[in-house]
């Protein structure tokens, strides 16, 4: 890719960070040597712990102070080893000569300045341009970064926008003065996939038009068959395989990135035969939810947020529910659990309709519907131990302590953990152990329909396959209906059965998991399938036969 | 935004009914005569009884109160009983040393604890964040009037940098003015230094872990910049909330700081009129107290919606 002569733009010489004492590790980034040349998109892969995040902060000397040193190596900008440079001097490369875009874009701006003045400060800081030039220099940044009527834009502040504007507003921050390095880490992956399509196809673009050298950190090798023209793994704080794109994603070398691509779950469809004759455990039919609406005081415009849902889960079976954000898989599923109320319609489990139900009859149904959320970081109670956890449910329906407590040991052999572990802390497991510990806990009222609500979703590929397996597993053993709500086309072709695509409060299509996928009707869904990265490399069938 | 504040005035009414019936019966449930501090210590009964009836207290209590209402609705506080004038002139002639001693205590109370709660949030773990909290445990701690004298006695006192007691008019000259509000005000001001100075660290911590303090970092501002144009905004709603409630707890340091420095203001003319059963004057100066809660709060939620856009009426 780089041109003979021409010196990299950032060359990151066997760099070392240490990590503070009393760490399962010494080094969280160790001896690290990468390069971006000009004109490049390089990405750093890995999942979380890798040490990925810590290499890009360590280049704009964001690293936290006091945690996280480098003890060795160097990074070079244009030559220049900033890990020796004075704070004074970083200022004035950070925003100017290099610049970073992140992950979630509702939080990285501040929401008390409009986006104009927030992309202004980065003008009045590194430059002494006049109001005015200042002025059309970011109309003419929001109009590159394709954001509808720019003046406004400018205008706004953060909340008015919505997640891929915002990105645009961080990216255009990032791009007015035009650097030569641009960081970008995990910018897409907080967004919708359409959304992702096109932020992604900006980057690309204005990476083009700007000559900007891009080090793009991601977890997701879609993404990195879509942008990348280089590839580096990370794993433990070390680059484990370097090369072009091309060459990284079909032939791997290194068995950690070899178990990474094939943990990327395929678009084909599993192909599992269905049980026609499985009684159904769970039907919708009609069910609304709105909000607002307007009260005495407010002028509200009620939102629809679920319209005329009609679904039904059978016995043993998966149902998917994917969609973007907004699109209201999320309150159908609550409304299903009757964690809201709905506004209208009827949910049958079994033959009783409780979508009126009241509280008191609510409380004995509660035990048949269970959820496990998406974020395994905030849905288990930190300060209390797994163990009592997972036997409040059941003691709270009148099972004996003793008898809580055996059957929480049966579930943690079942989710595949150690029976013994039942007096730590959540903070003592990892993602995914947690994750399987919210299943256990979902499982110990041995409910009649499982809700996965998102529930791979913040997981880690390869701890993501796994829980994946699980779940399906427990549904086989234990003859579950489930309904797996998710935004992962790959993640729902693996595991459903039926799949019901929402878009803007109605499911837009619904049938056979195996025929929306092989042959979508309507445009929303087709849209959707288009717009996942990676869709032309069929990573677990690639490597499977390769 | 408009519409909003009509609202909130007008919830004021009811407010202001009920403060006043219930300030109204208390003080008469309360033991103690008015005629008979008026009588003095040697008044006969005959003389007391006199008193009574001339100040209208052998009237049926809702007639009183019916009585004093209807001559509130016109704007009429009343005669005092004890200083013999209009209530409402009174309350006039008092209001400029306790609004004075209220702003410089608010000025020297945000001029200080602010930037020190937000030097200790960007210092935190250091020495210089614990000994803010360490000030702000020993400022919690002592109370008004032991620090008053003792403020007395070095600066006063011992040093003579500030006089003993006593106030100055503002159209006496704006130093002698000053001069001696300087101690009355250090005095008040400590505990809600105190206080707003952690709730500003408190604050200020919190939004240093945002991810935008980050971008703020990354776009190569100097720390001092993210600190006051990214964090302290964001820091502000907290803050401001608690200074609101400070100005609102200040009445009630007033009372006892105008007493330590015999400063003739809305405290002391409320103790005064305490001691000597004034009903119409506690009356009145409760009623006012009120109304500036209420002005205060409203002012406080507006200030909400200029802090943060997010927040609209």
């Amino acid at each position: 890719m780089t041109d003979a002569p021409t010196q990299p733009i950032l060359e990151i010489d066997n760099l070392t960070i240490d990590l503070p004492e009393g760490n399962d590790r010494r080094h969280a980034v160790d001896g690290v040597s990468i390069s971006v040349g000009p004109r490049e998109i390089v990405c750093l892969v890995g999942e979380s712990g890798s040490g990925k995040s810590v290499t890009a902060f360590s280049i704009m000397g964001l690293l936290p102070k006091g945690q996280l040193t480098p003890s060795g190596g160097a990074i070079r900008l244009m030559g220049e080893n900033v890990l020796e440079a004075s704070e004074e001097r970083l200022r004035e490369l950070r925003g100017a000569r290099m610049s970073m875009i992140f992950q979630e874009p509702m939080t990285a701006l501040n929401p008390t300045m409009t986006c104009g003045d927030q992309i202004e400060e980065v003008l009045t800081t590194h430059t002494d341009l006049d109001q005015a030039t200042r002025q059309t220099k970011i109309l003419d940044i929001l109009e590159q970064v394709q954001l509808p009527d720019p003046p406004r834009m400018a205008a706004s502040y953060p909340h008015q926008l919505s997640g891929g504007q915002r990105q645009r507003i961080m990216i255009a921050m990032a791009l007015v003065l035009e650097p030569v390095l641009l960081i970008a880490d995990e910018p897409t992956t907080a967004l919708d996939v359409t959304t992702q399509e096109q932020i992604l196809k900006l980057m690309k673009e204005i990476q083009k038009t700007h000559d900007t050298a891009v080090l793009f950190i991601t977890h997701d090798f879609g993404v990195v068959a879509e942008i990348a023209d280089r590839v580096a793994v990370m794993q433990w704080g070390k680059v484990v395989e370097e090369g072009s794109s091309e060459a990284v994603l079909k032939r791997p070398q290194a068995p950690y990135t070899r178990m990474l691509i094939g943990a990327v779950p395929s678009f084909t469809p599993h192909g599992r035969p269905r049980e026609a004759k499985a009684p159904v455990v769970l039907a919708t039919d009609g069910l609304c939810k709105t909000y607002g609406g307007g009260g005495f005081f407010q002028r509200a415009r009620p939102v629809h947020a679920a319209q005329d849902v009609s679904l039904e889960v059978r016995r043993g079976e998966t149902l998917g529910i994917v969609g973007e954000s907004g699109s209201g898989k999320s309150t159908v599923a609550r409304c299903i659990a009757r964690l809201i109320d709905p506004t209208s319609g009827h949910i049958y489990l079994d033959s009783d309709d409780i979508a009126q139900a009241s509280q008191s009859r609510l409380r004995s149904l509660r035990r048949r519907v269970q959820i496990v959320f998406q974020d395994p970081y905030r849905s288990l109670n930190p300060r209390r131990t797994v163990g009592a956890s997972i036997v409040e449910g059941p003691m709270n329906y009148g099972m004996s302590g003793a008898a809580a407590y055996e059957r929480a040991r049966e579930l943690m052999s079942l989710v595949r953990l150690d029976p013994t572990a039942l007096d730590r802390f959540p903070h003592q497991f990892s993602g995914g152990q947690r994750q399987r510990i919210c299943i256990a806990r979902a499982l110990a009222m041995e409910p009649d329909l499982l809700i996965a609500d998102e529930a791979v979703s913040a997981l880690d590929v390869s701890v993501q396959a796994q829980v994946l397996e699980l779940l399906d597993d427990i549904r086989r053993r234990l003859d579950l209906a489930m309904l797996f709500i998710t935004h992962d086309l790959r993640v729902a072709a693996q595991v459903c059965d039926t799949v019901a695509v929402m878009h803007r409060g109605q499911v837009v299509e619904y049938g056979d998991a195996a025929s929306v996928f092989s042959d979508p009707q309507h445009d929303y869904t087709r849209a959707l399938f288009a717009a996942a990265p990676g869709r032309g490399f069929d990573f677990g069938g690639a490597l499977a036969s390769g | 935004m408009f519409g909003f504040i009509i609202q909130r005035l007008l919830a004021t009414i009811p407010v202001l009914g009920m403060v006043a019936v219930f300030v109204f019966l208390m003080l008469r449930l309360t033991p103690g005569d008015p005629a008979a501090v008026l009588a003095g210590d040697n008044g006969t009964p005959e003389q007391i009884e006199q008193i009574r009836q001339s100040l209208g207290l052998n009237e049926p209590l809702l007639v009183q109160l019916g009585i004093w209402v209807g001559n509130l609705l016109q704007g009429d506080f009343g005669q005092s009983y004890f200083f013999k004038k209009d209530v409402a002139e009174l309350i006039l002639l008092r209001v400029e040393p306790t609004l004075a001693l209220a702003i410089t205590t608010l000025i020297l109370t945000i001029a200080v604890a602010v930037p020190i709660g937000v030097i200790a949030a960007y210092k935190h773990g250091t020495w210089i964040d614990r000994a803010v909290m360490a000030f702000s445990v020993a400022g919690f701690s002592v109370p008004v009037f032991v620090l008053g004298y003792i403020l007395i006695y070095v600066f006063a006192m011992e040093v003579k940098l500030f006089p003993v007691q006593g106030y100055k008019e503002i159209s006496d000259g704006f130093w002698p003015f000053l001069h001696r509000l300087i101690l009355p005000s250090i005095t008040l001001s400590v505990i809600y230094i105190a206080l707003i100075a952690r709730i500003t660290r408190a604050s200020v911590l919190e939004i240093l872990g945002e991810d935008y303090i980050r971008t703020a970092y990354a776009k190569g501002l100097t720390p001092s910049t993210v600190l006051r144009k990214h964090a302290l905004r964001n820091a502000a709603v907290p803050i401001v909330t608690v200074i609101g409630i400070g100005i609102a707890l200040l009445i009630g340091g007033v009372v006892v700081t105008e007493s330590v420095y015999n400063i003739p203001g809305l405290g002391r003319l409320t103790v005064d009129a305490v001691l000597g059963r004034d009903y119409p004057t506690i009356q009145a100066v409760i009623i006012v107290f009120s109304f500036v809660y209420v002005v205060i709060n409203l002012l406080v939620d507006l200030t909400y919606s200029l802090l943060d856009p997010r927040i609209r009426y």
